[in-house]
């Protein structure tokens, strides 16, 4: 492949790579495997088997996981994982269709293009955090939601409307990048696709289903794939629009929390790790049945050169 | 469909719905900190009375422009520290030969899949017996967990569309590949870096759990998470114009970045798949 011998003093890929490395280590590496075993360890004061009170860790081997998932706490964990499951289909069904809704009304536009996908960034540029206060705001029993809706229903309480609430504001926030990433598919499609089609006879819904979405798949694979990792790790949106301990939107990350809160560490590790568990069977299945390819979407993007842009 | 009109109508309502449910949140959010306390609750869709009364009240206790300092730190220091050494490996993903590339560039990617929650456990405890809780590098080394994949992934994709040609040439004419990557690729990466840079910051910015876990003292709070723990003063149970209007501060900044630089964060999202 090399057309050109190498300079004397190369930059050298090792050199390069490994602060980056080295920082992953640090932050992501260390974590995971400290985490885990810090899952086998209960921590604070017990007593231990001869009635001595007896403070600091001690190793608990797959106890802390035992009690995930039996005993008087696993109500809590298989309430969480059903929350987790729940709030990631549901917003992610809700995102793909509105942010290909979105991609093709920006897709057809031709005046005021700029204005769209400036405002379409703003739900994306609002923090979690902030969004999450926001929609408290509007879910409020006398606020704008359902006062637009002409009903009284308590919105943050408890409950399946609080279950609402955070899909709707997850989906506000997070379908316009769904969007964005969509429309960067349908402008890579050459207009001769669609002409040829048309003059072939296809109508524009069997132009939509037969051209336009097997294009657009792999950009689209993508982004669904990033939205659930991120849905599956949810927390500050129910943790700030609902709360940390209610039990109708509690997520596996927020029970972990609450346990780490709570200072008992091994249990909120173990919760972690079953949740990193979770997160790596979606992801690998995924990419397993519909084949996104994530890395190959970087050397596609890299091939399309600087046309993604717009 | 056939008759243009009829779709110059249907694309300019599609268009208009799409602005409308982008902006009406955040409308609403802007327009309840312009109301005076006592018509809070008011459903208008235009205040009555206009105020500035909820910004004096933001500003006025709890320490809220040390907390948006806070947050400049964090967000700025992850950034600084991100883009330095994300370059450097992304310049080598892109461009250099290897064996072992894909997997190091896999393994980057798959650093984002592991959930904040299962960083924050171990951490915290280390931090806690180092005696870094309450420090700003407690909260911008666990945010490099996700924003230096995060830009590594971007700026791989933005060095590949650069022409490798370019810099043949110039090694051709006697640059050494340092030379070349100094004085052809960086130059020419530039739109690239700052789009990471943009997209990083914000995401940083907008982190919540960790700097939630690490900090318990008021005066190293970040601004989201100052806001989400405001008690208030104005005597509801929920100081909802004061949120609102602390909420409008964070973000009306932020909205002004993207819609200078929008193009460009389009062009970076699309990069690289970016929540």
């Amino acid at each position: 492949m090399r057309r050109i011998a190498r300079p004397a003093l190369p930059l050298s890929p090792t050199l390069l790579l490994s602060p980056t490395l080295l920082v992953l280590a640090l932050v992501v590496g260390y974590p995971a495997v400290a985490g885990f075993r810090e899952s086998l360890y209960a921590g604070g004061e017990g007593l231990d088997a001869d009635g001595f009170v007896v403070g600091g860790d001690r190793f608990a081997g797959a106890r802390n996981y035992t009690a995930i998932f039996h005993g008087d706490r696993a109500g809590a964990f298989w309430n969480a994982f059903g929350n987790t499951t729940f709030f990631t289909f549901t917003t992610v069904a809700l995102e793909t269709v509105i942010g290909v809704a979105m991609a093709l009304v920006m897709h057809r536009m031709f005046r005021g293009r700029a204005v769209v996908r400036a405002s379409v960034l703003v739900p994306w540029a609002v923090p979690t955090a902030i969004s999450g206060l926001l929609w408290r705001w509007i879910f409020q029993a006398d606020g704008a939601a359902n006062a637009v809706l002409g009903r009284e229903i308590l919105w943050t309480a408890d409950g399946f409307p609080a279950k609402v609430a955070v899909v709707a504001a997850e989906v506000w926030k997070t379908s316009p990048f769904i969007g964005l990433l969509v429309l960067a598919g349908l402008q890579m499609i050459p207009a001769e696709v669609h002409e040829a089609a048309r003059v072939d006879g296809a109508g524009p819904l069997q132009r939509f289903a037969r051209i336009t979405l097997p294009l657009v798949r792999p950009a689209l694979l993508v982004a669904v794939l990033f939205r659930m990792l991120d849905v599956l790790r949810m927390f500050d949106l129910p943790t700030v629009l609902v709360g940390a301990d209610q039990g109708s939107v509690q997520t596996l990350t927020m029970v972990a929390w609450t346990e780490a809160s709570d200072l008992r560490y091994g249990s909120a590790a173990a919760y972690a790790t079953v949740l990193f568990g979770y997160v790596a069977l979606i992801a690998s299945l995924f990419v397993k049945l519909l084949g996104a390819d994530i890395i190959g979407e970087a050397h596609r993007h890299s091939r399309r050169g600087k046309g993604t842009a717009e | 469909m056939s008759r243009p009109w009829a779709r110059r109508v249907l694309s300019c309502s599609g268009c208009v719905l799409v602005v409308a449910y982008c902006l009406a949140p955040f409308y609403w959010m802007t327009i309840s900190a312009f109301r005076r306390p006592q018509d809070q609750f008011d459903n208008s869709i235009v205040p009555t009375r206009w105020s500035w009364e909820n910004f004096s009240a933001v500003f006025s206790g709890e320490g809220f422009g040390r907390a948006l300092l806070n947050s400049l730190v964090v967000a700025g220091a992850t950034t600084a520290l991100t883009l330095l050494i994300g370059t450097c490996a992304a310049y080598a993903l892109a461009r250099l030969r290897f064996r072992g590339r894909n997997a190091v560039l896999g393994l980057i990617v798959a650093a984002t899949m592991f959930p904040g929650i299962s960083q924050l456990v171990p951490l915290l405890k280390l931090f806690t017996e180092i005696g870094w809780i309450n420090t700003y590098q407690a909260m911008v080394l666990p945010s490099l967990g996700f924003a230096l994949p995060l830009s590594v992934w971007l700026l791989t994709a933005f060095f590949r569309q650069l022409p490798e040609e370019l810099e043949q040439a110039a090694m051709v004419d006697g640059c050494t590949r340092a030379q070349a990557f100094r004085k052809i690729i960086v130059p020419l990466a530039a739109p690239g870096v700052f789009t990471t840079a943009i997209v990083t910051f914000i995401a940083t910015w907008n982190e919540f759990l960790i700097a939630l876990s690490m900090v318990n003292d008021k005066d190293m709070r970040t601004a989201t998470v100052a806001i989400s723990t405001f008690t208030g003063v104005s005597g509801f149970d929920q100081p909802f114009g004061t949120q609102m209007a602390a909420g409008a501060v964070v973000t009306v900044p932020l909205v002004a970045v993207v819609l200078v630089f929008q193009r460009r964060i389009v062009a970076g999202l699309t990069a690289g798949g970016v929540k």
